[in-house]
Order: structure tokens, then C-alpha cells, then sequence
């Protein structure tokens, strides 16, 4: 399959008055045709600061990107000027965010928000650009776009607020489009809609999707792949099936044990992560998870677990894996639904630097 | 919309009766009377120059012909100016007052707004610590010192303009600046801080990862939020361009109206003051109606009650 996108080794780092805060600390991903990755992990994991720089939306300064690459069809777009990013924000890579409350203008006709990029990007009229943001709103399903097309945001609900930013996300047909916490602020049934149009239009359009969420029912809904941050860092990858069902590393586990389940009768406690994560401005030595990792070898405080190759696509950074590790049981919550999976590898490989 | 305009139009007329009403009686309340001169006039005159004016009515009578006069758009004869009319004076030094105003709002709006872009996309460096320091000048110095001040350097020691009178362009310069000054500083301030505000927006991101052009983020998405505050503060901008003007034009002895109303609050010049104030009071009611329109145009999210409820 052909690779949309490469993520070497990112690092990216905030300039404050507390000191630098190393938000991304060298993560490393790709990114197939048409294909959806999720990147899951709690809030300061790093998730949405490296989805804007890939885009170069963080503002810079204080942001800065202090090592790494972003390939994008083969082309760096690290060293690329603001000018240069202009003409391939919008599009070919786009963006969805978080609150459509605020996400759109709102002293602007939502036909208007769509139309400037149409007519930035692909250099059509304004009336063949209406034509063509009336068409985006009808394909995001908005009824009555002919009117709609007129309105302005604080004349739509949430979920149209939403459904008018994924058009606005799709009008040029991106190649590339990044979702950071699309439904967050919608209620439930909104985001299964917006969750459903999402899917529905990638195979459409033939869109990759980079999907940002805390919420692994989402991810477990939308996702093909799967990338699990912590401080700054990918500590697990894989398929989907790969990170639900046969999760390695202890933070995985922690995530998956504290996500409600059916089984879950009234009487058990929901099960949770102790303690915060750690301050990235002065990053822990050795393994960052582990102060809250109950799994945690003495290894884990001296030195940072390397990533180890489980499968064709499953890695995982963590010294469990490692052949001289102690064999430890996840928790009871995890260890139900793990399943065998048949690509694994006899034994996890030792991923050798510069990959 | 229309009948929006049309109930604000009533609201306006019971202002300004209140306001008529108000200034009637504090004049009265005020000692002294236009006749008043140190040498005593004799009581036979000064008996004949009430009745000429009717002042030796009873004061309901004065009153009810007073709003009677008003309605009927005639402000009288001036107590002081013989042979002059109320009207006269307006219509004579209104044009001068309404240019020298304009100018004003021009340059302060202008520039203010300028100013305050600049500062807020230059955030925390030395183009927004150089403006906002002449903005906290520009607040602080009361209009009758700067225009000393501009009068002293600009006219006095370079010579660039006429110090005083109302002549041509150029003697109008000075004068605008010296009452434009405040009204740019605080706009300019204002227009930093609900810029720097607005930029912080998620809608400015959606704008950024759209593609579009840093320039045009600014005038597009950024600007039109921006300069809502400073739509709002146009209405007391008027109300302080119009009372700044009364010693702006007494400083630089412009003949406007601001001059003819400072003039007959000292000479007790009872039907100058008040025709004067009844039309300032419409002025100021007027730009207030104006404001709030510009308002609803700007900001689609607010509605003008009483026009079209609904989508």
C-alpha cells in the first residue's frame, strides 16, 4: 500500500517560563492510503500537539520542532516556510478540531467559511465554489443546503456546527485528514452520526485519517491501526485488534482496564491509573510510566525501555517484553479478552535504533 | 427593522423631552439672569426686557411655550446676540463643528484601530510596547493640555501650522489631533486586547488550517470579531468628541457650536443654551440609534428586538 505519511523520529518542544516543555519526544508512525490511525492517550499525552505540527499549526514560537522529519508523499515538511505550508494546509491535509462552538466564524456565512478555501486552493469562481459548498453540505448531510448554505453557524446545531467543519475539512478532497477529538464535544447519539458520515466519506473519497480521542470505543469504532501516547512518546502501536486483544505494555492495559464494560457489574470499581502524568519539562529518567506503573522493574527507573517488534505491525515499548523480563499477568479486566493472536512472532524482536 | 427604528424613534422623542425638561428647570435654578451686568440696569428697563422675552410669565406658561417652540423646530431669539436667532447660531456653526468632528472620529478611529492591530499581531514586542505606551499618553493627557502642547511646538516653535482660527485645512489640524488623541488612545487599546482576544480563537485555527494567508486571517476572520467592542464604544465616542469639542474650540477660538454653548452658559444666555442642548441631545440619540444598527449588520448573532424573531 502506498504510504501517505512517515513520522520520523518527532520532537517538539515548548518555550515557557517555566523552562522547555518537551511535548513530543521522538515519535515515530506511517500512514497508508486511505487508511485511519487512532492515537489514543490522556490529556498532556502529546497527541494533539504532534497531529498540529503536522500541519505546523503550533505556534511557533514558543513551539518548536527540534528534531525529526514529516514526510508527507515523500517530502519534508519540517524545514517548509509558512507561505509554503499554505498551499498544503487546507489542501492536502486538513483539519478537524475539538469544540465546533467555536471552530467556526462566527460573523461568517457558513457557505462563505467553506467557500475560501475552494476558491484559495482550487481556483474556481465564487459561484462555482457556492455550487460546490452547497454539494459539500448536502454530502455531509445538512437538509436544505440551498438555505443552509446562507446561514450562519450560530444558526446550527452542534452536530451541523460539526458537519459543516468536516466539509469545510473536505472541500479541496485532501489527502490527509486529521480529526483531533472530533466528537469530545458532541453528545453521545451526535457522535455516533458524525463517527458513521466520517467512515462513510473515507471510503468515498479514499481519505487517510489521522483520529485523535481519548475514547477507546470510538477508537475501537473508527480505527484500523491504533498508536498509544504517553509524555510525549508512542509506547504502543498496532492494529486494532492487535492493541484491544493482546495488548503488551502495562499503560495499554491500564487504559483498557479503565474503560466501562458491560461485564462490569454495579459492584465493581471502576478501575483507574494512579497518579498524574509526569511534568514533561524536566522528563523523567528511564521509563516515564513507570511511578504509576505497578508492573514496574528496577530496569524501568534507570533506563528507557527500547521498542520491541511483536508482530509485522504490533510494537511496544516497554522492558516486559524483554527475553530476561519476569512474566507478569495484566489485570484480570485485560487478561479476559485477550486472544491468541496468529501473526505474532515466536518472541518479541529488539527494535534496533534507526528503524 | 422598520419597526424597530420607529419604536427607538419614540423612545428617543421621551429622551429628549426628559432632557428638555431637565435643562429648563436647572437654568432656572442657576443664579443670575442675561440681563445681569455690573452696572444695575434700572428696574423699569430690565422689566421690559423680561416682558420683551417673556420671562415675567408665570413658569408653567414659559415651559408649555418653550416645548411648544421646540416641537416647532424655533430655539428664539439669542439673549446676547442681538438681531441673531437660536437657529442662526446653529446652522452657522454646526457645519464647522460637524467637519472639525468628523475629522476627529476619522483620525481616532483610524489610527486607534491601526495601533491597536499592530500591537496585538506584535504581541509582547517593541511595536506593542511603543504603541500601547503612547496609548496610555494619549489617555492620560487631558485634551486642553495637548492642544496647548500641540499649539506650543507644532505652531509656535516649527511653525508647521496656524496656531488658532478656522481658516483652511490646515488650521483644522491641529485642533483634530488635540481632541482625537483620547479617543485613538482607548480605541487603540481596546482594539489590542479584543484582537489579541480573538486570536486566540479556534475559528482563527480553522481560518490557519484552511490555508489561508496570515493577512488575509487578519482582515477577515480577526478584524470583523475584533472591532465589535470598538462599534460599541463609538457611541460615547461622539458624546466625548462633542463635549471635548466645546474647549477644544474655545482653545483655538473656532467658531463652531461648542464655542456659542460654552459662551452662553456664562452669559445666561437661556435660549442659546438650551437650543444648543436640545440638538446636541439629538445628535448624540441619533449616533446612538446608528451604533446599535451597525451592530445587528456586524453581528449576525444579534438580533434587533422587535424586528424578524427567528430563522
Amino acid at each position: 500500500m502506498e504510504k501517505v505519511l512517515e513520522v520520523k523520529d518527532l520532537k517538539v518542544s515548548f518555550q515557557t517560563y517555566g523552562g522547555t516543555v518537551q511535548a513530543v519526544r521522538g515519535v515515530s508512525f506511517d500512514l497508508h492510503k486511505g487508511e485511519t490511525l487512532a492515537i489514543v492517550g490522556e490529556s498532556g499525552s502529546g497527541k494533539s500537539v504532534t497531529s498540529q505540527t503536522l500541519m505546523k499549526l503550533i505556534p511557533m514560537p514558543p513551539g518548536k520542532i527540534t528534531g525529526g522529519q514529516i514526510l508527507f508523499n515523500g517530502e519534508d515538511l519540517v524545514p517548509k516556510s509558512d507561505k509554503e505550508m499554505e498551499s498544503i494546509r487546507g489542501k492536502e491535509i486538513s483539519m478537524i478540531f475539538q469544540d465546533p462552538m467555536t471552530s467556526l466564524n462566527p460573523t461568517m456565512k457558513v457557505g462563505n467559511q467553506i467557500m475560501e478555501g475552494l476558491i484559495k486552493h482550487q481556483k474556481v469562481s465564487k459561484a462555482d465554489a457556492k455550487k460546490r459548498a452547497i454539494e459539500l453540505l448536502k454530502l455531509v448531510g445538512i437538509p436544505m443546503p440551498e438555505s443552509r448554505v446562507n446561514q450562519y453557524p450560530h444558526e446550527f446545531s452542534g452536530g451541523m456546527r460539526q458537519r459543516a467543519m468536516i466539509a469545510i475539512a473536505l472541500a479541496a478532497s485532501p489527502k490527509l485528514l486529521i480529526a483531533d477529538e472530533p466528537t469530545t464535544a458532541l453528545d453521545v447519539t451526535i457522535q455516533a452520526q458524525i463517527l458513521e458520515l466520517m467512515k462513510g466519506l473515507q471510503d468515498k473519497l479514499d481519505t487517510s485519517i489521522i483520529f485523535i480521542t481519548h475514547d477507546l470505543g470510538v477508537v475501537a469504532n473508527v480505527a484500523d491501526r491504533v498508536a498509544v501516547m504517553y509524555a510525549g512518546q508512542i509506547v504502543e502501536i498496532g492494529t486494532v485488534d492487535e492493541i484491544f486483544y493482546d495488548p503488551k505494555h502495562p499503560y495499554t492495559w491500564g487504559l483498557l482496564a479503565s474503560m466501562p464494560s458491560l461485564e462490569n457489574d454495579g459492584n465493581d470499581e471502576l478501575a483507574a491509573i494512579p497518579g498524574t502524568p509526569p511534568d514533561l519539562t524536566n522528563p523523567p529518567v528511564g521509563d516515564a510510566f513507570a511511578p504509576r506503573n505497578k508492573y514496574a522493574l528496577a530496569i524501568d527507573y534507570e533506563e528507557e525501555p527500547p521498542m520491541f517488534q511483536v508482530s509485522e505491525t504490533h510494537f511496544a515499548k516497554t522492558w516486559l517484553l524483554h527475553p530476561d523480563a519476569p512474566n507478569v499477568e495484566p489485570p484480570d479486566a485485560v487478561k479476559q479478552r485477550i486472544r491468541k493472536m496468529s501473526s505474532n512472532f515466536d518472541k518479541p524482536v529488539l527494535v534496533k535504533e534507526g528503524k | 427593522m422598520a419597526k424597530y427604528i420607529g419604536k427607538r424613534l419614540l423612545y428617543m422623542i421621551i429622551s429628549l423631552w426628559l432632557i428638555v425638561t431637565a435643562t429648563f428647570f436647572l437654568m432656572r435654578v442657576a443664579p443670575g439672569n442675561p440681563f445681569a451686568s455690573e452696572k444695575k440696569l434700572p428696574p423699569e428697563i430690565e422689566a421690559n426686557l423680561q416682558a420683551h422675552y417673556g420671562l415675567d410669565k408665570p413658569w408653567y406658561q414659559q415651559y408649555t411655550d418653550y416645548l411648544v417652540n421646540v416641537v416647532t423646530w424655533d430655539f428664539g431669539p439669542s439673549f446676547k446676540y442681538k438681531s441673531q436667532t437660536v437657529n442662526d447660531l446653529i446652522s452657522e456653526g454646526f457645519p464647522v463643528s460637524f467637519l472639525l468632528g468628523m475629522e476627529a472620529i476619522f483620525i481616532a478611529v483610524a489610527l486607534g484601530v491601526l495601533f491597536g492591530v499592530i500591537a496585538a499581531l506584535k504581541q509582547n514586542k517593541w511595536q506593542d510596547y511603543t504603541t500601547m505606551a503612547i496609548a496610555v499618553l494619549g489617555i492620560s493627557v487631558p485634551s486642553f493640555i495637548m492642544a496647548s502642547f500641540l499649539q506650543y511646538f507644532l505652531a509656535i516653535k516649527l511653525g508647521v501650522f496656524p496656531v488658532a482660527r478656522w481658516e483652511s485645512f490646515q488650521h483644522t489640524i491641529l485642533p483634530a489631533i488635540a481632541l482625537a488623541a483620547g479617543p485613538m488612545a482607548y480605541i487603540a487599546r481596546l482594539t489590542r486586547s479584543s484582537m489579541i482576544e480573538v486570536l486566540a480563537n479556534d475559528y482563527i485555527k480553522t481560518a490557519k488550517a484552511k490555508g489561508l494567508s496570515s493577512g488575509v486571517i487578519t482582515v477577515k476572520h480577526a478584524m470583523r470579531n475584533a472591532l465589535l467592542p470598538v462599534v460599541t464604544y463609538l457611541g460615547p465616542l461622539t458624546a466625548s468628541i462633542l463635549t471635548g469639542s466645546f474647549v477644544i474650540e474655545k482653545i483655538f477660538g473656532i467658531p463652531g457650536l461648542g464655542f456659542h454653548f460654552v459662551t452662553s452658559i456664562t452669559n445666561r444666555d437661556y435660549t442659546v443654551i438650551m437650543g444648543v442642548t436640545v440638538f446636541y441631545s439629538i445628535i448624540l440619540l441619533v449616533a446612538i440609534l446608528l451604533v446599535d444598527i451597525a451592530y445587528g449588520i456586524i453581528d449576525p448573532r444579534i438580533k434587533l428586538a422587535g424586528g424578524k424573531k427567528g430563522e
